[in-house]
């Protein structure tokens, strides 16, 4: 019976509110025992003074390219970023080659991420065929599969009548829709927030009401189905309000915020860098901290990464050609800690938003240290500084805006059911 | 300025702005000699990268860089190939392994001159990129301007047409700005981008409005394949109601001069008689075009060589 206890750490467990320096014993792939001065006997010991421990982090939203795409990524290398990262289990969407549209394919992934990562993964299902946002996929047989959620994502189903289909539809399976919301016509070309950004550099720019108004149809459509809706990657503080008014009114609807809006603004495409493009764009100031007050509330529910590997030859082109998206888990942390030591969130509420939260929107194991709970768990070092050098990292690809970046608050261990597989200094090491 | 890139004129200091327009005036007695031709840049390669076709641009680096004795090769890309096949930092990459002395680049997406020049060793001259700046174009504008009135400071210049779009307009708001006169923008509310004030420009929806005493009137190029695109609905809305003639000029100054980057759109933003006549000085931004482009690549490529230094 092998034994683990991780001793002296401040334990943040967000499902029993707790926040105290304790032990935390793990026995096989569980949590056995939270609680001071528990006995070392049998045990490996992880010394944890000084540190945060808690759940493993839940990452709702990640593009992990396998199958079709591995140059950019594959399951594998995803899920080591992942638990470099302090993520434990994390979501892939759909937008593979062939679409995550089919059975197969969501077992093919499942199949693999058992074998190739060290980090759970957790399929999402397209909601529509190819993501062509005109027929709805067998959500029935892909929940059996094993996806735990559907979205387009990297698409807007820009018909109201598909949407409202796919939502009343979903409801069959208990299972969240995703929504990636950006009106396409009125986004149009847009490349960056359209605002005096967009009037300076000479890019197209994009509203933030091509956000708006999709959340805004949603949520309705969300009334009027009664389905569970959840908005991906919010960028607007416009967002937040409608999102604010549709939790008062008691809607199922639920969201999430990347580490990148959470902390840059479109000032970060000074320089035409294209590791600053993504979808929905960088906004202002005002929309930062708009979210990230939004997130101390607890109106957004959780941070996502929309970690979104590509690779440096087809980020190197025009500002305009170049593919949308980011790298996010390896930073993810170290990012939003940021928000603790400004005196926004509190460690534990930071750790809700990051783990408890997100695994109870997909239903999810983990999120928890209860006793009996899966041993998905995080060691935290809060107050280390490190320089993320993205040619060092364990993604296969290095489109970070956070290259050279100094951040504060590093991941010293992962541990997935019970196993150590990243410790800070020693890399992956299990998988 | 030796060495140093030139991508647009938000970042530069009014004095260097001075310093060329300075040197552009020097520069513009070479071309009224029996031999157009001096030594200063002989055995120095400048490059034409353009991955957009600009007959005149190109042009008139060419022979500023001819007269100053520079080797001057075009090296044309389609930007359409360039996309599916070789990332635009292979080609920058590939160029300086030629090791150039200056490469003016035109490229129809904002951004890429500031790309290629972080990865090249030779200086970058933007000629030109998207709606973001077009540096010499408004350098030459602004010599124009000076060659007329003899001064920028208490100036009011109008730029009349499709800010939005425009990396014309953008360089010569930044540099008559700087350089103490007001500009004012007009044009329909589609061709106005937003928070253009923000540039420290007044923004009209009125062309009345706008004219109103100004000394510069800058009519800018309306393209046609905007058309349908949501900013105008017809050639004859915009030419009745921002295209320049000389009833709407009486609004301005009656001393203003009349601009135009060209090529003109006959009859759309400047009427036939405007665009060969004065007050219009087309004629004189085009010549000032290459003693401007001139004085850019002496003071930015006419490092000496070790040998002339001994």
């Amino acid at each position: 019976m092998s034994r683990v206890l991780i001793r002296g750490g401040r334990v943040l467990d967000p499902a029993n509110d707790h926040d105290a320096v304790a032990d935390v014993l793990i026995e096989e792939d569980r949590v056995l025992e939270v609680g001071p001065d528990l006995s070392a006997e049998n045990a490996e010991v992880v010394e944890a003074v000084g540190k945060w421990v808690a759940p493993g982090f839940v990452d709702l939203h990640v593009h992990l390219r396998e199958p079709g795409l591995e140059y950019k990524e594959d399951l594998a290398s995803g899920g080591r970023a992942a638990v470099a990262g302090g993520f434990t289990s994390i979501c892939c969407m759909a937008n593979t080659d062939p679409v995550n549209d089919d059975p197969s394919v969501t077992k093919y992934i499942l199949d693999r991420a058992a074998k190739d990562s060290p980090a759970r993964i957790f399929p999402i299902a397209a909601a529509t065929r190819r993501l062509a946002g005109e027929v709805m996929t067998e959500m029935s047989a892909l929940k059996d599969a094993g996806a735990v959620a559907f979205s387009d994502d990297g698409e807007t189903i820009m018909d109201a009548a598909v949407m409202r289909s796919v939502l009343e539809y979903s409801k069959l399976v208990d299972a969240p829709v995703v929504i990636h919301a950006e009106d396409c016509g009125l986004r149009a070309d847009g490349v960056v927030n359209e605002g005096r950004m967009s009037t300076r550099l000479g890019l197209p720019g994009n509203p933030v009401e091509a956000e708006e108004i999709h959340v805004a149809r949603d949520i309705r459509l969300a009334r009027l189905t009664g389905a569970r809706l959840h908005v991906g990657h919010v960028s607007s503080g416009g967002s937040v309000a409608l999102i604010r008014q549709a939790k008062e009114e008691g809607l199922s609807v639920t969201s999430e915020v990347t580490p990148h809006h959470l902390s840059l603004t479109d000032e970060a495409t000074e320089g035409f860098d294209t590791s600053t493009k993504m979808a929905p764009p960088l906004r202002t100031q005002d929309d930062v901290e708009t979210l990230r007050k939004a997130l101390a509330e607890g109106v957004i529910d959780c941070v996502a990464t929309d970690h979104a590997p590509h690779a440096t030859y087809e980020k190197d082109v025009e500002f305009t050609a170049a593919p949308c998206g980011v790298l996010g888990l390896e930073t993810a942390f170290g990012v939003v800690n940021d928000m603790v030591r400004q005196g926004e969130i509190s460690p534990l509420e930071l750790m809700r938003r990051m783990s408890t939260t997100p695994a109870r929107i997909f239903g999810l194991e983990g999120g928890s240290l209860s006793s009996g709970s899966v041993a998905d768990l995080v060691i935290l070092d809060p107050e280390t500084a490190w320089v993320y050098d993205p040619t060092e990292g364990f993604s296969k690809s290095r489109n970070s805006p956070w290259g050279g970046s100094e951040l504060t608050g590093q991941v010293f261990a992962t541990f997935v059911a019970g196993r150590l597989v990243y410790q800070a200094g020693r890399g992956v090491l299990a998988r | 300025m030796i060495g140093q890139d030139l991508l647009g004129i938000e970042h530069l200091e009014r004095d260097q702005i001075e310093l060329i327009l300075e040197t552009a005036e020097r520069m513009q007695e070479i071309g009224t000699r029996d031999v157009k031709k001096v030594p200063t840049l002989r055995g120095r390669t400048v490059v034409n990268l353009f991955f957009e076709p600009s007959t005149r641009t190109q042009t008139s680096f060419e022979i500023a860089g001819k007269r100053l004795a520079a080797d001057v090769v075009n090296f044309s890309v389609s930007s359409s190939s360039l996309s599916k096949s070789e990332s635009l930092l292979d080609t920058a990459k590939t160029l300086d392994a030629m090791d150039p002395d200056a490469v003016i680049v035109r490229h129809k997406v904002a951004g890429v001159p500031q790309r290629i020049a972080d990865v090249l060793d030779a200086p970058v001259i933007n000629a030109g990129d998207g709606a973001h700046e077009h540096p010499s174009q408004a350098l030459l504008d602004m010599l124009t301007v000076y060659q007329e009135k003899g001064r920028f400071e208490g100036l009011s210049v109008a730029i009349i047409g499709d800010i939005a779009h425009s990396r014309v307009a953008r360089s010569n708001i930044y540099g008559f700005t700087k350089l103490g006169a007001e500009v004012r923008v007009a044009g329909p509310p589609t061709m106005l981008p937003p928070h253009i004030e923000t540039l420290g420009v007044k923004a009209y929806s009125s062309l009345r409005e706008a004219l109103d005493g100004v000394d510069v009137v800058m009519a800018l190029r309306i393209q046609n394949e905007r058309l349908g695109g949501g900013i105008f609905p017809s050639v004859r809305e915009y030419s009745a109601t921002f295209g320049l003639d000389r009833a709407k000029l009486r609004f301005a100054r009656r001393d203003a001069i009349v601009m135009h980057p060209g090529p003109v759109n006959r009859g759309v933003e400047l009427s036939h008689d405007l665009a060969d006549h004065r007050p219009s000085v087309i004629l004189d931004q085009v010549r000032n075009g290459v003693a401007l482009r001139m004085a850019l690549l002496y003071l930015i490529a006419g490092r000496a060589f070790p040998q002339d230094q001994e």
